[in-house]
């Protein structure tokens, strides 16, 4: 019965390693849109080259450990008729020096390089698009800051061309739904502690790992994508009820196609409508909208600077292919009507409230926001 | 020494202490260790289906995308609760359920050297898990996860609503956090000074500090983290408390406070924290393998010492939990080279634990295999730790599930394996039964396999980028069936739950068969009865050697191959309790009548063994701190003061009590 149990348990133990070795090596995939171990552009790829170091490292020391103790086990088992009593053996300094400094030396062979990208990266790069992204709950907000596109905003799609590197400044803000949201009765005071946001962790896994925003801080980093593409990202700090869809995408476009996308989005907004959208376009107005809601050229528009706007700005909506988050698609109506409707049954802990609209209200306001090319 | 040499006082029939040694009062009224130690494991283990209950929920929703089966506010109660629980609840109430049973065991002592200390350290943390749970019925519970970041756990999960408290005064869930966490800290920091000074006042002769059983050490180290780290939480969670219910602005970025402020004195709670949590496992994991390899600890004192440096190093490490946070270069590339370099010291255990296995004639009954678990287990969990040091690629790692991966490796198949390798190996002690070995190693290896089936995919859904603390994830991100791999794990870890439970129940049943030393142990507790008199040993052993119980049986722990000393061989070293006189006395009969006793030998043989008699304040001074957190909540003077009274009644007949009943 002794002999048999050590067996038993050695043959697990081979079969789960490997399973384990097999599992992790074929852990990076490039086809899943948020994986971490498949760089697009050259800061994850830093990032990345550092785990090419320390993997195969911890592989080697798992196998080690692993089968060192298997064999231990085989070799040293206590056999039925055997009572003699093992040599007591209290230590050997020689051996517990070597591995005190074996480990030690495989860990300095590592930091080096950890070091030195860990300096690498905070460095400001030169001749960046410069990007003011506020965290929000529970969406994000871009805003174009440098001398290109100088007040473009726009959310959850954050748009950069491709092969240059693009400089965030990113800070937490979390405005309050004004006490009403009926217009003309909009108040102006604000408690400043509405103002607080609270931490969320911006992250696009192909493009570069982490950075958190702090409420009270301005934090930086910057992203950089090698080819034009949609790269998905979401917020990776806990953030309140809404967080598991606080998703956004980064959208990378050729050099010149981003030129197009930003001189059409520094453009009032669309004014020609009429029909449905035209009614859609003055209920904006009367239903309470415009209270959170800015639209640039719109011209009752209270304006209001992006950051202590309440909602996104809705501009170009229309030419964004995801909203509320990343978790509709702008094209389908019916999903804009939902979310019309009743904005917390379709994402819980949305701030937007549900305004009592009618269908026909419903109907009219989603061909205006589609109209909003 | 042992023997608390207090006089007789004549108190007032109104402070008359309790005698009761049977029955619930002699529960609620103990100040012995082993019955405080054995509240503590029950209490723990209670706690552990609440916890492994909320788990499992989180489990069975996430099984696939796009879940409805909780609502993103009842996920984020219950990952918050289950983080709560398993650390504050669980884990720490387990360290403390064997420091408690084993330390004056192991060094020789009748009790801790404040035994009503020692009870009010129970019923405080009693106190504070209901306190906590109470939340469920008072408005929700914490949902602002068990890390509590500022300003969020002020301002609640929903910026819509979703507070606790009165009308006008409502307040985020969180505050049951701050204060449950509170009071749970004020459990935890009166055992660590119970545990210090009873380690360096009350060791028998002889018993020199590096002739300690590493478990005795380990408890040692945890008590000094403990007696640093609590007060930094303390601090912190007062302030946090001050933010959320009397508008103070110490975390408020408007008001000119700082959320990183939280995030530093958090984590330099949190981590030592994670050494709190891991260090008696592996106390416990360096009794039980030289046990069953019949050999002595490999390297003793690089043990001891590599466990007080990780007590050390533990103390320069937290910023790793913050590498996102944005501390810039400097600070990140420091944290960094620290939290690597702690890997040594760890390393040295498993090495030296391979090390006493090696040239051993190993034995694999279920505390013996529970302990090889934990090596093999938290031997992935330190790996995936030192990757989290390159830095950079934490950037990507951080709050992910790879780290949910990381640190259940370390926590379940670190710390848990080593309280249930501990709890097989000491069952004998404690209660005079064997546990059943069968349904023991089916346990284990339904554990081992549901471990690894429930955690080791999340590294790879963490790398694949799976944020942690999400609610919800979409469909096509190539997480579904590692997701639904973790949840059959969860399952799995379930069935082995019960399992233990069933094996518990039914060997708890069964015949006192055990003897003293049923496992041909090392250390002192294996010396006196199983379950131990009250007064642990009739006499109090004198120390010659590192393994006493095991120098006792075999003559010699040096090099060389030794044999059994016949019985009755040498005076010195012959002490099997075994076929004492007193071993056969039940435990209970001999604790009320001190004359009873022998006379205590190494005292010069003057004086009774007198023990302390139970208390009922400390339960009493307990009972006031809930109260005073509930009128905090629901801003009411009259439960504040109501909480106070019952505090500094408490107190007060603490202090007048006398110290001993009359004799007669």
């Amino acid at each position: 019965m002794r002999a048999g149990r050590p067996r038993r348990s050695g043959l697990i133990g081979w079969a789960l390693l490997a399973v384990a070795m097999l599992l992790l090596a074929g852990c990076a995939n490039a086809d899943l849109p948020q994986d971490a171990l498949s760089p697009e552009g050259p800061v994850a790829r830093q990032q990345d080259q550092l785990w090419d170091i320390v993997y195969p490292i911890a592989i080697g020391v798992f196998v080690f450990v692993q089968l060192g103790l298997l064999v231990v086990m085989w070799r040293f088992r206590s056999r039925g008729d055997d009572t003699a009593i093992p040599h007591q053996l209290h230590g050997n300094t020689k051996l517990e020096l070597l591995w005190t400094i074996i480990p030690a030396l495989i860990l300095a062979i590592i930091a080096v390089p950890t070091t030195r990208t860990i300096f690498a990266l905070a460095d400001e790069p030169d001749d960046a698009l410069q990007v003011r992204v506020i965290g929000k709950q529970f969406w994000w907000e871009f805003e174009y800051t440098g001398e290109e596109g100088q007040g473009v905003v726009t959310a959850n799609e954050l748009h950069i061309p491709t092969g240059r590197p693009v400089f965030l400044s990113m800070e937490a803000l979390s405005p309050q739904i004004p006490d009403s949201v009926v217009p003309g009765e909009e108040s102006d005071e604000r408690n400043p502690q509405s103002l607080d946001g609270v931490i969320h962790s911006f992250w696009v896994p192909k493009l570069a790992g982490k950075q958190d925003v702090v409420p009270g801080h301005v934090r930086t980093m910057y992203i950089e994508a090698d080819n034009p593409g949609r790269y998905e990202g979401q917020c990776a700090e806990f953030c309140g009820i809404g967080h598991a869809v606080m998703r956004f995408e980064v959208v990378a476009h050729d050099p010149g196609d981003f030129e197009e996308w930003l001189t059409a989005q520094a453009e009032p907004a669309f004014d020609g409508q009429s029909g449905l959208a035209a009614q859609g376009k003055e209920l904006f107005e009367t239903a309470g909208c415009i209270a959170c809601h800015a639209i640039n050229g719109y011209e009752t528009s209270g304006g209001g600077a992006a950051g202590v706007r309440v909602g996104p700005n809705l501009t170009h909506f229309a030419s964004r292919s995801i909203f509320a988050g990343g978790l509709f698609d702008n094209s389908d109506a019916e999903q804009l009507a939902a979310w019309l409707r009743d904005p917390q049954s379709v994402k819980q802990g949305a701030q937007m409230p549900n305004l009592g609209l009618s269908e026909e209200q419903i109907e009219a306001l989603v061909a205006y926001l589609q109209s909003l090319k | 020494m042992t023997a608390i040499a207090e006089k007789p006082s004549t108190g007032g029939s109104l402070f008359r202490r309790p005698r009761a040694t049977t029955g619930p009062a002699s529960w609620f009224t103990t100040v012995d260790h082993k019955k405080i130690g054995i509240l503590y494991f029950f209490t723990a283990m209670f706690f552990f289906l609440v916890g492994g209950l909320e788990a499992l929920l989180i489990r069975i929703h996430l099984a696939g995308p796009n879940s409805s089966v909780l609502t993103y506010d009842q996920y984020n109660q219950l990952f918050t609760m289950h983080g709560l629980t398993m650390i504050f609840f669980v884990v720490m109430p387990l360290g403390s359920a064997f420091m408690n049973y084993l330390l004056p065991l192991q060094i020789g002592a009748r009790d801790v050297a404040f035994p009503r200390l020692n009870g009010f350290s129970y019923w405080v943390f009693l106190a504070a898990g209901i306190f906590t749970y109470s939340s469920l019925f008072l408005g929700g519970m914490p949902d602002g996860g068990w890390f509590g970041y500022a300003p969020l756990s002020l301002l609640g999960g929903d910026p819509i609503g979703q507070t606790v408290g009165t009308a006008g005064a409502e307040m985020s869930r969180m505050i049951f956090y701050s204060i449950g966490l509170q009071i749970a800290g004020i459990a935890s920091l009166a055992s660590a000074i119970n545990f210090i000074v009873t380690t360096f006042n009350m060791r028998a002769p002889g018993m020199t500090l590096l002739r300690m059983p590493v478990f005795t050490w380990m408890t040692l180290v945890v008590a000094f983290l403990l007696l640093f780290a609590l007060p930094i939480i303390g601090v912190a969670l007062w302030q946090l408390m001050f933010d959320g219910a009397f508008g103070a602005n110490f975390f408020r970025p408007s008001a000119g406070g700082d959320p990183i402020l939280w995030q530093h004195m958090f984590w330099l709670f949190g981590h030592p924290e994670v050494y709190i949590l891991i260090l008696p496992a592996f106390g416990i994991v360096s009794e039980v393998l030289p046990t069953f390899s019949r050999k002595p600890l490999f390297g003793y004192t690089a043990v001891v010492f590599s466990g007080i440096a990780i007590g050390f190093m533990g103390w320069g490490v937290w910023a790793h939990h913050m590498f996102a946070v944005g501390l810039g270069p400097v600070a990140n590339a420091a944290f960094g080279l620290t939290t690597m370099f702690i890997a040594v010291p760890t390393g040295i255990k498993i090495f030296n634990w391979m090390g006493t296995m090696w040239g051993g004639k190993l034995r694999f009954p279920t505390p013996m295999l529970f302990a090889i678990g934990l090596v093999s287990l938290f031997t992935i969990g330190g790996l995936s730790g030192v990757t989290h040091g390159v830095v950079p690629h934490d950037y990507q790692q951080t709050d992910t599930y790879y780290v949910v991966a990381h640190f259940h490796y370390v926590l379940f198949g670190g710390a848990l394996m080593g309280f249930f390798s501990g709890a097989y190996y000491w069952f004998p002690k404690v209660t005079g039964k064997f546990m059943n070995d069968k349904l023991g190693k089916l346990h284990f290896w339904i554990f081992f396999v549901g471990m690894n089936l429930t955690f080791g995919p999340m590294h790879i859904v963490g790398l694949n980028g799976m944020p942690r603390r999400t609610a919800t994830y979409p469909e096509g991100m190539g997480w579904e069936l590692m997701n639904r791999i973790e949840t059959a794990g969860a399952l799995l870890l379930a069935v082995g739950v019960l399992v233990y439970l069933y094996n518990l129940a039914t060997s708890l049943r069964g015949p006192k068969t055990a003897g003293a030393d049923p496992w041909d142990a090392r250390t002192l507790e294996w010396l006196t009865s199983s379950p131990p008199p009250a007064h642990n040993f009739d006499e109090i052993p004198i120390v010659q050697e590192r393994d006493e119980a095991w120098f006792r049986k075999y003559g010699s722990t040096h090099e060389g191959e030794p044999e059994k000393v016949p019985a009755g061989a040498s005076q010195d070293h012959r002490h099997e309790p075994g076929q004492d006189h007193a071993a056969d006395v039940p435990a209970e009969a001999a604790e009320p009548d001190p004359a009873h006793h022998e006379p205590v030998g190494e005292s010069g043989g003057h004086a009774a063994i007198h023990m302390p008699d139970p208390s009922w304040y400390p339960l009493i001074v307990a009972a006031g701190m809930p109260i005073g957190g509930w009128g905090v909540i629901f801003d009411s003077t009259i439960l504040i003061a109501l909480g106070g009274l019952v505090i500094f009644g408490g107190i007060a007949g603490w202090v007048l009590e006398p110290s001993a009943e009359e004799t007669h």
